[in-house]
């Protein structure tokens, strides 16, 4: 899931500096997840921007706003509606602000920042699992992404600065590195990880990545 | 002798740490250093230690070379692609350097820039080696010339669990490393177990030294630097001794002593190019 994060009200106040009337859009997936971005909190935005004499012209939760398909049928129904705001909010990550702005004939903001691809560990505590570089190599470490769990994303086993399973970055921080360690010891796998690693297929995050597989 | 023929004799070699300045006065270090020039095997540049910004580890090289010092270029793969990196180790070589440390390097903490890591530090030493006896860059293509560097990487002994730091040593030494320098020690025990339980023992070892100044610093390295541990006894007599310099210098003359037999040399490390304290423990030793 993409996890997002609010951003401050002073910020989404400054972006809508301009417009008396605002449309308010909302994310029925990740951003709902996170608590960022569903039906409760795309109407409370509403209620704020109100509240700080917004004109709201109307709000909708789309299933997927990073889904094309979706918001072209839901602008066929409130396109005419929502572009009749001086300016449209969009609480989703960047991929779903992207594609409302495609559709729309006004500004579309971010009402939230994209944080990182990862899990869920309870309400409001997230992490990151994978930065989608295009060449996993779970298969070799127990399933924990060195990439994205050790700092530094090494891939030939911890730096000095790991000790007792915490990272030299933060002592917070576990060390990716021990958790590989941990696990592979438990699978019976170390063997996995004595072989030199060599640098990553850089090639797969040319940018901007597509993917057309049909 | 230069660094390598002397490690490869089986003397008892001696590094010293220099940190360019962060600046451009260049001159005062160098002139500095001069009180143990003659007393050193090599000496260790570090590349923007700390992740703090200092003057280029590869031109501060250059500079001692040409003041007679025998420079080891420190390089990590935080501040530099694979491309630039490639592209350094082809500029010291032409520059008349011959000794790198290749390590990882430290975070950069707070956010303050983003990290590379393109490579990582076994990486680096494979890179290395292939561009010397294969004549190729990472990517295959051909190199002209021939050069050849002496590739030093780093230990920290004392960073638990030791078996993970054990298999990273041991990946080094199959990328082809020529010798070790290890993070700050206080004591032989860590070395020994270290060393016992490594397979391949091919590579040569020199040991981190770092004099230090005060209890204070005794208590922060202890603490807050991975895998440094500082014994109680040293504390106590950080904390008792009026004189904590002097008492540092002492302590570091006995651990280098305490050492000896089992390492190939020794490396001394200090904060700010403390170059009187290095130039005083050589005089004692």
């Amino acid at each position: 899931m993409i996890i997002t994060e609010k951003k401050s009200k002073e910020k989404i106040l400054e972006y809508l500096k301009e417009a008396k009337s605002v449309f308010v859009i909302g994310c029925g997936r990740c951003a709902t997840s996170c608590e960022t971005g569903g039906e409760k909190e795309t109407t409370e935005m509403a209620e704020f921007l109100s509240k700080h004499g917004k004109k709201i012209i109307g709000t909708v939760v789309i299933e997927a706003p990073c889904d094309e398909r979706l918001v072209n049928k839901e602008f066929n129904k409130i396109g005419t509606k929502a572009n009749k705001a001086d300016a449209i909010l969009v609480l989703s990550c960047g991929a779903g602000v992207q594609v409302v702005s495609d559709f729309a004939d006004v500004p579309a903001y971010p009402a939230l920042d994209s944080m990182f691809l990862g899990k869920t560990r309870r309400l409001g505590k997230f992490a990151e699992l994978c930065i989608m570089c295009g060449d996993c190599i779970l298969d070799d470490t127990g399933g924990i992404c060195p990439v994205s769990r050790c700092s530094k994303g090494l891939l030939n086993g911890p730096c000095g600065g790991s000790h007792n399973g915490k990272c030299e970055v933060d002592p917070a921080y576990d060390c990716g590195w021990y958790l590989i360690f941990e696990r592979l010891n438990k699978l019976k796998q170390i063997d996995k990880i004595k072989k030199f690693k060599k640098t990553k297929d850089y090639s797969r995050i040319i940018r901007p990545r597509k993917l057309e597989i049909r | 002798m230069n660094f390598s023929e002397a490690l490869k004799s089986g003397k008892f070699l001696i590094t010293a740490e220099l940190s360019p300045p962060k600046g451009v006065e260049v001159e005062p270090i160098i002139q500095a250093a001069s009180v143990f020039k003659s007393k050193v095997d090599a000496v260790n540049v570090t590349d923007n230690q700390r992740a703090r910004l200092h003057l280029s580890s590869l031109a501060f090289c250059r500079l001692l070379h040409e003041q007679g010092f025998e420079p080891i270029l420190q390089m990590t793969c935080r501040d530099r692609n694979a491309l630039a990196l490639q592209s350094d180790i082809l500029g010291a070589y032409a520059l008349g350097l011959r000794n790198i440390l290749a390590l990882s390097g430290d975070y950069p903490k707070g956010g303050s820039v983003r990290p590379v890591y393109d490579l990582d530090s076994v990486q680096l030493i494979s890179t290395i080696k292939k561009m010397e006896n294969e004549g190729i860059d990472l990517f295959g293509e051909k190199l002209a010339g021939k050069m050849n560097f002496f590739v030093g990487g780093a230990i920290n002994p004392g960073a638990e669990p030791v078996e993970q730091q054990i298999l990273k040593t041991e990946k080094k030494i199959e990328a082809g490393v020529d010798f070790f320098q290890t993070q700050v020690i206080y004591g032989i025990e860590l070395f020994k177990r270290f060393f016992t339980k490594l397979n391949n023992r091919k590579a040569k070892v020199i040991a981190g030294i770092f004099p230090l100044k005060s209890y204070n610093m005794a208590v922060f390295l202890n603490e807050k630097v991975p895998g440094v541990f500082v014994p109680e006894e040293i504390l106590k007599r950080m904390k008792e001794s009026r004189t904590p310099e002097t008492e540092g210098i002492k302590i570091s003359i006995e651990i280098i002593n305490e050492l000896k037999p089992v390492c190939s040399g020794i490396h001394i490390m200090t904060l700010n190019n403390d170059v009187d304290i290095i130039a005083e423990i050589l005089n004692k030793i």
